[in-house]
């Protein structure tokens, strides 16, 4: 039987991936339309979209505001989205998991 | 897939809210229970995975592009309730944070994304592992299934919720098959995405796939 990847390597390398695609690999996602988006445009309903209340925030779109250099901003943007994630997630489960005995 | 303000009104947003908000209740109810210290680090990791899978958008067809929506993925790792809670906290820092998603259409994307694609590409696996039964090549194939099956289904709820209450005049027909085939398409980077990273953990740590344990299913 091969050994399992210990907890802590297997985490480290998990959270590196996901670093690694929102804080660098999101530079190169393709910018065209999603599908949603697509259908709404070929139909003709895409002007009935409004601003969400927030259009305007620091992070609006996954960029930072201010920040000229796209691969920066879309970069900075992804890797607080992760830890924002993150940080959630660890209250979350803390509040409603089992408790450890 | 992310639904914007103003596509859909408000009564209907709020009525998807609220039947979102019923599933989600029930699933974090059934999720604390397994929620222990071996599957809990996963479904945070599940949940950072998917928030950095969903930015990537890739070409899907002349000018058209697609996103992991990761349902299917997140519940054959850590199970559909988890799952649900996970792609939620997901959806809800999009739309707060990064104004991806509208915030009074949130419900609606929970529901179709939470729920539905959570639990159709749940179904659909299940499905697939009943059929051929519980090795590493059925859970790879159940996850291809789920999740190839969840993007359309996710779509078509939004076809359904625009019939009831959008902001235009189309036939719902039309919708629904513009939608649905056009996520036919993105339901297929959906299941590579999948499939790679299910493999990926069944290869170094198959012991935390949800998806393969007998006695937590």
């Amino acid at each position: 039987m091969k050994e399992n990847m210990t907890n802590k390597k297997f985490y480290l390398v998990g959270i590196a991936i996901a670093l690694a695609i929102a804080g660098f690999l999101s530079f190169y996602a393709s910018s065209s339309p999603d599908g949603l988006e697509k259908v709404a445009i070929d139909l003709g309903f895409i002007d009935s979209a409004k601003d969400s209340a927030v259009a305007g925030s620091a992070l609006a779109d996954y960029g930072v505001a201010g920040l000229d250099n796209e691969r920066l901003s879309v970069g900075i943007a992804g890797v607080i989205g992760i830890i924002a994630t993150g940080l959630i997630m660890v209250l979350i489960i803390r509040l409603i998991g089992k408790k450890r005995d | 897939m992310h639904i914007p303000d103003g596509f859909i009104n408000i009564p209907t947003a709020s009525a998807s809210a609220a039947l979102a908000a019923t599933g989600l209740g029930y699933s974090v109810r059934a999720a604390r229970e397994k929620l222990d210290e071996k599957a809990a680090p996963l479904v945070g990791l599940v949940a950072v995975f998917i928030f950095a899978g969903q930015m990537i958008n890739f070409p899907v067809a002349a000018g058209t592009s697609g996103h992991l929506l990761g349902g299917a993925l997140a519940a054959v790792l850590v199970g559909p309730h988890a799952a649900s809670l996970a792609l939620t906290v997901v959806l809800a820092i999009q739309a707060l944070l990064f104004a991806d998603g509208g915030l009074t259409a949130l419900g609606l994307n929970v529901f179709n994304m939470s729920i539905v694609g959570v639990w159709g590409g749940y179904g659909a696996f299940l499905l697939m592992r009943k059929i051929f039964r519980y090795t590493r090549t059925s859970v790879m194939v159940g996850s291809a299934v789920g999740a190839f099956l969840s993007v359309p289904l996710a779509a078509t709820f939004f076809s359904i919720q625009y019939a009831i209450g959008g902001a235009g005049t189309f036939a719902p027909s039309t919708v629904f098959a513009a939608m649905f085939s056009t996520h036919i398409l993105i339901g297929i980077g959906e299941a590579i995405i999948t499939t790679l990273t299910v493999g990926a953990i069944l290869k170094t740590r198959p012991d935390l796939v949800f998806g393969m344990l007998k006695e937590r299913v």
